[in-house]
């Protein structure tokens, strides 16, 4: 009987580029993994001489340290998970209507209102934000968690809005004329056949949403300073002294989105996309 | 009692006008399919009656209802869609119920409903079952068991054959003719494909640029046509012109500028002297494989003409030949026994009676 090689081939051409992929994908999560839990780490050592947990129990606030940049950063990581929470929030409540009506109706300079949402996004940032600062600071925004939250919804409608409207445009118009034929009204078809095949859409986009927010930095820098501490900036003021806090809130950040990765796959995996062509 | 009718619909787009002054009345039971080339109004005109687009001008009548300016939802109007348009993330049962939901029919009298109605389109057992696991042609009949299944007073199909295969698009015609038949619902049917429109049709409405340009029995419109333009559209139609030399009753003869004469049939419009168009059908042409003298023994020498074939297409049925007679070609198809080659004379005898002269344009 002859062997046939093909298969293991196959199979071990597919091994190998598993093992790549991972590597590529989580090869620097790897150095922060051994940063955060390296107590002492010299040149030309290719692995820490010590080892301790002793940045992630100060991070996690279960001891307290004096180490420069040593802050718990429990409080941070709750109003960094608040905000981005607030922001997917508002901003899907205008980002579905918005998205709706662009790709329902023919709107008067649709196009246009489209690349509106693209401006805080178009453009250098800091520009930007300094005049937003100079504004706030006269509404009396500058410094406050609403400030920063508006600033987050800014950032992230431009994904709000256009995957939304993307998402709609994908369902054929008949989908909701086949559901008013049978008797329902607009607003019926509208939450009862439209919103649930367009749900995947909505959450791949308040997914965006979420880990723009989650990572936003120039906004919060500049509105938010010195009042709202998120959990980048707090990554950012402790990197410069210390690189093992800095690579546990890093660690710490990943986590969310990664989360929020699955619950997406979940989703996307689920029965009706298959059929929606 | 829930006849259909338009009176006087207009819709513009911009600047292009999809419905002319459209009148049409569907009666009771009846099934009418509008037949056009794309772009006829045939669209429109079912947009408007589902409630879907408002017309600019007209009126739109069930019975002795206006329902112009009715919404979607309470005109009582079941919708079949080109592209089925179930809903992916419900099942066939969910599909079907919807409607029943919406009106708060108890569970156990939707279930009774849906088995009924499934067995109408033969998918009993198939309640579970999601649209993607569905083939196109059963995706085609739950989408007709939910336009059904509400018992309305009007059933609007839009092209609902045009996404399946031939094969199953012929036995669509005949089952839908049959579910037709036995329901009797006021039926608008749109299609662009002739036969489908022959076969299932009580009457066809052929529409141009948003204007009825006939409106008949299937046998009427195909052998009776009033202009040009059903002439052409239905069946394949070459066309011979010339000048009508004389009429009589419904026959009348046409001179071609060769000096032939062609005697046909006619549905008025064609005026002494006028310029006609005489429509030659290939199942009305005989080929003879012998000069006219020889052929005038054995026939008639009316209609009979001298043709040289021109270029030939063999379809395994039939060949489709290309034949030039005189200064015009024709299209005529022979059957397999003997292959003609191009170059080849032949005389043809184009019967009288099933070739219609109409207005030239």
């Amino acid at each position: 009987m002859k062997l046939n090689y093909r298969p293991i081939l196959t199979k071990t051409f597919e091994l190998v580029l598993l093992i790549l992929s991972f590597l590529i994908i989580f090869g620097p999560m790897t150095s922060l993994l051994l940063w955060s839990v390296a107590q002492k780490w010299y040149w030309p050592h290719p692995l820490p001489q010590e080892i301790s947990f002793a940045y992630w129990k100060q991070a996690l606030g279960i001891e307290k340290s004096l180490a420069i940049g040593a802050v718990s950063i429990i409080p941070a990581f709750f109003l960094s998970l608040g905000i981005a929470i607030v922001t997917v929030i508002i901003a899907m409540a205008l980002a579905i209507p918005a998205g709706y009506a662009l790709a329902k109706y023919k709107i008067p300079f649709g196009t246009f209102v489209m690349f509106l949402f693209l401006m805080p996004n178009a453009f250098p940032q800091q520009p930007i934000f300094v005049n937003v600062l100079q504004m706030f600071t006269r509404l009396g925004l500058a410094g406050t968690v609403p400030g920063v939250i508006i600033v987050h919804i800014l950032v992230g409608l431009v994904f709000g809005v256009w995957i939304t409207s993307a998402t709609f445009r994908s369902i054929p118009p008949s989908m909701e004329e086949a559901a008013r034929s049978v008797g329902a009204t607009a607003s019926v078809a509208f939450f009862r056949i439209t919103l649930p095949l367009a749900a995947p859409g909505l959450l791949a986009s308040s997914v965006f949403v979420f880990i723009t927010s989650l990572d936003e930095f120039t906004g919060t820098f500049f509105v938010g300073l010195p009042f709202v501490q998120t959990l980048p900036l707090t990554l950012y003021s402790s990197s410069g002294y210390n690189m093992q806090f800095a690579s546990v809130i890093a660690l710490i950040l990943l986590v969310p989105s990664i989360l929020f990765m699955f619950l997406i796959q979940r989703v996307l995996k689920a029965e009706y996309v298959g059929g929606m062509g | 009692m829930s006849e259909l009718r338009m009176e006087n619909l207009v819709a513009r787009y911009g600047k292009v006008t999809a419905l002319d002054r459209l009148n049409l009345t569907i009666k009771d039971g009846e099934l009418v399919t509008l037949l056009g080339p794309s772009g006829c109004g045939k669209t429109t005109t079912l947009r408007s009656v589902s409630g879907f687009l408002k017309p600019d001008e007209g009126e739109i009548y069930i019975g002795n209802r206006n329902i112009t300016d009715i919404p979607p939802e309470k005109r009582g109007i079941g919708l079949v869609f080109q592209n089925y348009a179930l809903w992916p993330h419900m099942t066939v049962f969910q599909n079907l119920a919807f409607g029943l939901e919406l009106r708060k029919v108890p569970l156990e009298e939707i279930k009774k409903r849906v088995r009924s109605v499934l067995s109408v389109v033969k998918l009993e057992g198939y309640e579970d079952r999601y649209p993607r696991q569905l083939s196109g042609g059963q995706q085609q009949r739950v989408a007709l068991a939910r336009a059904i299944i509400l018992e309305p007073d009007i059933l609007l199909l839009d092209e609902p054959l045009s996404n399946l295969d031939a094969l199953l698009r012929e036995q669509m015609r005949f089952e839908i003719a049959q579910i037709h038949k036995r329901l009797g619902i006021t039926t608008l049917y749109v299609t662009h494909d002739q036969t489908e429109a022959m076969v299932i049709s009580d009457r066809i409405v052929i529409m141009k640029d948003g204007k009825v340009m006939q409106d008949g029995r299937p046998e009427e419109i195909y052998l009776r046509p009033k202009n040009r333009f059903v002439a052409g559209f239905m069946g394949t139609t070459t066309f011979l012109e010339g000048t009508v030399k004389s009429t009589q009753g419904d026959s009348c003869v046409l001179k071609t500028s060769e000096g032939w004469e062609l005697r046909g049939i006619t549905c008025g419009g064609v005026t002494l002297g006028s310029r006609a168009s005489a429509a030659v059908r290939p199942e009305a042409v005989e080929i003879f494989y012998s000069p006219v003298a020889a052929v005038s023994g054995q026939a008639q020498t009316e209609n009979s003409f001298e043709a040289e074939v021109d270029s030939s297409y063999f379809t395994g049925e039939v060949i489709d030949y290309h034949f030039r007679l005189g200064g015009s070609y024709i299209r005529v198809r022979g059957d397999t026994k003997k292959i003609l080659k191009p170059g080849e004379k032949v005389t043809v005898r184009i019967d009288p009676d099933r070739l219609p002269i109409v207005p030239a344009e």
